[in-house]
C-alpha cells in the first residue's frame, strides 16, 4: 500500500496546525459557529446528537495493522471504546470533544491518516473496490489510480467551496462491487484496442432526496488526463450549480437539469482548455505510486486444500472466503454485522485482533468495504482455520456476507442529528428474525439496507430491499422499497406503497422475502425474481 | 459617508484592503459586467457571482482592475472566475470582495487573486500564519508554485 | 414549556439552560417563557453553547422535563441501542422514555 513520503507527511502536519489554530479561534470566539463549521467539516468533525463525531479518512478502503492500532487506541483514549465503519469506507468516531480534535488529528498523522475532506462540501474519500489487488478479475489494481486521485484532489484551491459534495469511485472490472456508478464521479479502468489503460468515465450519480445513476460520459478516456476531465467537470459544475437551495446543488441535479448531452458538451470543451493548462501528473508519478501496489511477494507451491472437518469452519469458509487470483490464497471476510449488534461497529479489542490478524496473516493489509465489513484480502488458504478460530474468539465470525442478516444501516437517529427515525433497532429485529442460520443460506443473498433519514446514508435506494425512516407526525416511521442495486446492473429501489411503524416493518420485510420464496425460480436471487416480476405480486403480498 | 457617521459597507472595505501588488491601483471604482460593456473607457470592472466571467475575456487588454465579489464565503464560484481570467491571459489586479474570511484567501491568491476587499477586517497576524502554512502544494493552480509531483521527478521541469 | 438545549464548545455534550447555568440533566432545565433567544444570544457570543435552540417540552408525572422531540429525547439520554453509554446505564426504561 501506498506509503507517505516526506511531502505527504508535511501536508498532513500542516494541516494539524492548520485545524489546531482554527479551533483555538474558535474556542476563544474570534470566529462564530457560521465561520467555523466548514472549517471543521474539512476535517471531518460533525457536531451529531451527543457529542462531536470525527470521520477519519481510510482512503479507498485499504489500512495496515500499524493504522488499526491507532485507530484502536484513539477510541480507547479519545471516545468511548469503539469506533464505526461506514457506507464510503471510512471509520467514525461517535464522542469527540472539539478541544481534543486537533491532538487527535496529530496522532493520526503520526501513522499516515487524516480526516482531510471527509465531510462538508468537498471532494470526499476516493472509494474502490475493497477486492483490489487480490481479486482475479480486474484489470489493473485500481488503487494506485485512486491514491493518484486523492492527492490531485486534497487542497485543490478552485474546489474547496463547492456546491455540496463530490464522491469519486475506481473500480477495475465489470463486476461492480463498489457502487460505482452511485457516485458522482465514477471510474472504471479498461483497456482499449491497442491495450493502453484509460477510464469508462461515469458523471452525475448519488443518492440522497433525488437520487440519480451515473451516465457513461466517455468510453475512453485516457489515463494521462484524468486530472484535466476531472477539473473540468468540477468547473462546469461549481460554475453552474445553484447556490440558493442546498437540496439541489450536487452535481447529479445540474446534470438533469442540462440534460446528459449539453452536460457532456460543456465538460469536454472545457476539458479542451484545461488540457493545455499542463496540470495532468506524469507517467513517472503514477509509476513512483504503482511501485507500492505491486502485489505482495506470494509464496508458491502451496495447498489448495481447506479442511473442512470442523463443520462451523466450513460454514464461515462457504459464506466469507471469496476466490484469490494467486493459487493458495483467499480472500477473508470479515463480519461486522453480529446478529443483535451494530452494523459496522467494532470495539477497540476487536480492532487490536483484526490489525494482529492481518499483519500476521494477510500481508499486513486490512480493507474497509462500503457494506461496513472488513476484508482480510491474502490469506493462505493453508491459514483460515487459524483466522476464523480468532475471529470466533472476538466475535467477528458470523457467516453472513451478503446474506439476509448482513445489513447496512446508517447511525440513524441514535447518533446523527439529520435524522427522522432510528436504523439500528430495525436492523437489529430484522436480523434477529431471520437468525436461523439455515434460513439464512435458504433465502441466499438479499442485501437490506436501512437509512434513518432522506439523506439516504444507508444507501437505501441501492438495496435489494431498502428501508428509508421518516418522521409521520412526531413518530417514527418506515418506507419499503424493492429492488435496488449497486452493482454494474445498477437500479434504483422503488417505494412500495405506504410505510410501517417498527414492529410492522420487520413484518413486511418477512412477507416480502416469503412471497419470492414461493415464486422463485431455481437460482434466482431475490433481487433476480423482482426483476423477473416487477412489484405488483410483491405488493399484494406485503399490503394483503 | 452615510448619515449617522459610521462607514458604509464600501468605505469599510476599502479600510480592510489588503494588496499583493507592486503597482498603483486603479482608481476608477469598478462597474458591473453590463455596464462595462457599454463604457468603452471603463477599467475597472465587477463580476458579481453569477456572472460569466467568460464575457470579459474578448475585452481583457483594457482591464486593471477585476472585483470578484463573494456574496457568502461558502459560494466558491469566485475560485473558478478568477482562474479562468488568469488562464485567458490578464494579468492585472483581481480584487476578492464581500464576505472573504482569512481562511480562504491561501486558496484565493493560488487561483490568481492579488488583492482582497472583505467585509470585516482580516487579522493579519493569522493572515500571515495561514498563507504559510502550507510547505507545498500537490497541483498547479494559477499560481507558479511547483506541485509536489514536480519535485518528486524534477527530471521533468522544464528548462 | 420552553427550554433551550445545546452542546458545549468545546467537549460537544449535550446541556440544558437552567436558568443560571448549562447543565448535561434534562431533568435541570428552566422554562425560558419567550426569553429563549434573548438568552441565546448572550450564552453563544460567550461561547458557553455551540449551536443552541429552543425548544418544547412538557414537565413529566414524577417531575421531571420531556422534550416534545423524539431527538431531543435521545440527546437527553442517549443512544437507546446502547445503553450503557447513556446516562442513565442502570435503568431498564430509559430506551422507553425516549420512545
Amino acid at each position: 500500500m501506498y506509503r507517505y513520503d516526506k511531502y505527504d507527511q508535511a501536508m498532513v502536519d500542516a494541516r494539524v496546525a492548520d485545524f489546531r489554530d482554527q479551533t483555538r479561534r474558535r474556542i476563544a470566539g474570534l470566529m462564530t459557529d457560521d465561520q467555523f463549521k466548514p472549517l471543521r467539516l474539512k476535517n471531518g468533525l460533525y457536531l451529531q446528537l451527543h457529542a462531536y463525531m470525527l470521520r477519519v479518512a481510510i482512503p479507498y478502503g485499504t489500512l495496515n495493522s500499524r493504522q488499526m492500532r491507532k485507530l484502536a487506541h484513539i477510541a480507547r483514549t479519545y471516545d468511548r471504546g469503539y469506533g464505526h465503519f461506514t457506507t464510503r469506507q471510512n471509520i467514525q468516531y461517535n464522542w469527540i470533544k472539539l478541544e481534543q480534535a486537533p491532538d487527535i488529528l496529530a496522532e493520526l498523522a503520526t501513522v499516515e491518516m487524516h480526516a482531510i475532506q471527509t465531510s462538508g462540501e468537498s471532494i470526499r474519500n476516493v472509494s474502490a473496490d475493497h477486492y483490489a489487488g487480490a481479486a482475479a478479475d480486474e484489470v489493473i489494481d485500481p488503487r494506485p489510480w485512486a491514491e493518484m486521485l486523492r492527492q490531485m484532489t486534497t487542497f485543490m484551491p478552485e474546489f474547496s467551496y463547492l456546491p455540496r459534495k463530490f464522491k469519486i469511485c475506481v473500480i477495475a472490472s465489470d463486476e461492480d462491487r463498489a457502487a460505482m456508478r452511485w457516485h458522482d464521479f465514477g471510474l472504471r479502468i479498461v483497456r482499449n484496442g491497442a491495450g493502453e489503460i484509460g477510464f469508462e468515465v461515469y458523471p452525475g450519480g448519488g443518492m440522497g432526496r433525488t437520487p440519480f445513476i451515473a451516465y457513461k460520459a466517455r468510453d475512453f478516456l485516457p489515463a494521462n488526463q484524468i486530472f484535466s476531465y476531472l477539473q473540468a467537470v468540477l468547473r462546469v459544475w461549481n460554475r453552474h450549480a445553484r447556490r440558493d437551495n442546498i437540496h439541489k446543488q450536487r452535481m447529479k441535479i445540474l446534470v438533469h437539469e442540462l440534460g446528459e448531452e449539453e452536460f457532456t458538451r460543456q465538460v469536454e470543451e472545457t476539458f479542451q482548455h484545461v488540457l493545455t493548462l499542463g496540470s495532468d501528473f506524469p507517467q513517472a508519478e503514477y509509476d513512483r505510486i504503482a511501485d507500492y501496489f505491486t502485489p505482495p511477494p506470494f509464496e508458491t507451491g502451496l495447498s489448495e486444500e481447506i479442511d473442512r472437518s470442523d463443520p462451523d469452519f466450513a460454514v464461515w469458509v462457504d459464506q466469507q472466503v471469496a476466490e484469490h487470483k494467486a493459487p493458495g490464497y483467499a480472500i477473508a471476510n470479515v463480519s461486522l454485522k453480529p446478529v443483535g449488534g451494530i452494523a459496522g461497529d467494532i470495539s477497540a479489542e476487536q480492532m487490536e485482533v483484526v490489525a494482529d490478524l492481518a499483519e500476521r496473516y494477510s500481508f499486513d493489509e486490512l480493507r474497509a468495504s462500503h457494506a461496513q465489513n472488513l476484508v482480510l484480502p491474502h490469506v493462505r488458504k493453508q491459514d483460515l482455520y487459524a483466522v476464523w478460530q480468532a475471529l470466533v474468539d472476538a466475535g467477528l465470525a458470523n457467516a453472513n456476507l451478503d446474506l439476509v442478516t448482513d445489513i447496512i444501516a446508517c447511525p440513524g437517529l441514535d447518533y446523527c442529528s439529520l435524522a427522522n427515525a432510528r436504523s439500528i433497532p430495525v436492523a437489529q429485529r430484522i436480523a434477529e428474525r431471520f437468525e436461523d442460520e439455515a434460513r439464512q443460506k435458504d433465502i441466499g443473498e438479499l442485501k437490506i439496507k436501512i437509512s434513518g433519514c432522506i439523506n439516504a446514508c444507508g444507501h437505501h435506494h441501492a438495496g435489494h430491499i431498502g428501508i428509508l425512516g421518516v418522521d409521520r407526525k412526531g413518530t417514527e416511521n418506515y418506507q419499503l422499497l424493492l429492488g435496488g442495486s449497486g452493482d454494474e446492473n445498477t437500479t434504483q429501489a422503488k417505494i412500495t406503497g405506504p410505510g410501517f411503524d417498527e414492529a410492522g416493518i420487520v413484518d413486511a420485510v418477512e412477507r416480502a422475502v416469503e412471497h419470492y420464496r414461493v415464486i422463485r425460480e431455481p437460482g434466482e436471487r431475490f433481487l433476480d425474481t423482482y426483476r423477473r416480476v416487477g412489484m405488483d405480486g410483491f405488493k399484494e403480498a406485503i399490503y394483503g | 459617508m452615510a448619515e449617522s457617521g459610521n462607514p458604509t459597507p464600501q468605505a469599510a472595505s476599502e479600510a480592510n484592503y489588503l494588496r499583493f501588488r507592486e503597482d498603483i491601483p486603479a482608481d476608477e471604482p469598478a462597474v458591473s459586467l453590463d455596464a462595462f460593456f457599454e463604457q468603452p473607457n471603463a477599467v475597472s470592472v465587477r463580476i458579481e457571482a453569477g456572472d460569466d466571467p467568460e464575457r470579459l475575456i474578448p475585452h481583457l487588454a483594457r482591464v486593471r482592475l477585476v472585483e470578484v465579489d463573494f456574496p457568502k464565503f461558502r459560494d466558491g464560484r469566485g475560485f473558478s472566475t478568477a482562474r479562468i481570467l488568469r488562464e485567458a491571459g490578464y494579468t492585472g489586479e483581481i480584487k476578492a470582495t464581500g464576505d472573504v474570511l482569512v481562511d480562504l484567501v491561501y486558496f484565493m491568491r493560488r487561483c490568481g487573486f492579488d488583492s482582497f476587499a472583505p467585509d470585516v477586517a482580516i487579522d493579519r497576524d493569522v493572515l500571515e500564519g495561514a498563507l504559510n502554512r502550507y510547505p507545498y502544494v500537490y497541483q498547479h493552480a494559477a499560481d507558479d508554485a511547483v506541485p509536489i509531483w514536480q519535485l518528486r521527478h524534477p527530471e521533468l521541469a522544464n528548462g | 414549556m420552553k427550554i433551550i438545549t445545546g452542546n458545549d464548545l468545546r467537549t460537544g455534550a449535550v446541556i440544558w439552560w437552567t436558568g443560571q447555568d448549562w447543565s448535561v440533566h434534562v431533568e435541570d432545565a428552566a422554562d425560558v417563557g419567550d426569553h429563549g433567544e434573548q438568552i441565546l444570544a448572550v450564552e453563544d457570543a460567550a461561547c458557553r453553547v455551540n449551536g443552541g435552540y429552543v425548544i418544547e417540552a412538557v414537565k413529566d408525572a414524577d417531575g421531571g422535563v420531556r422534550p416534545a422531540h423524539i431527538k431531543d429525547r435521545v440527546r437527553a439520554l442517549g443512544p437507546t441501542v446502547r445503553p450503557d453509554l447513556t446516562l442513565k446505564p442502570a435503568d431498564p426504561n430509559a430506551g422507553n422514555w425516549v420512545i
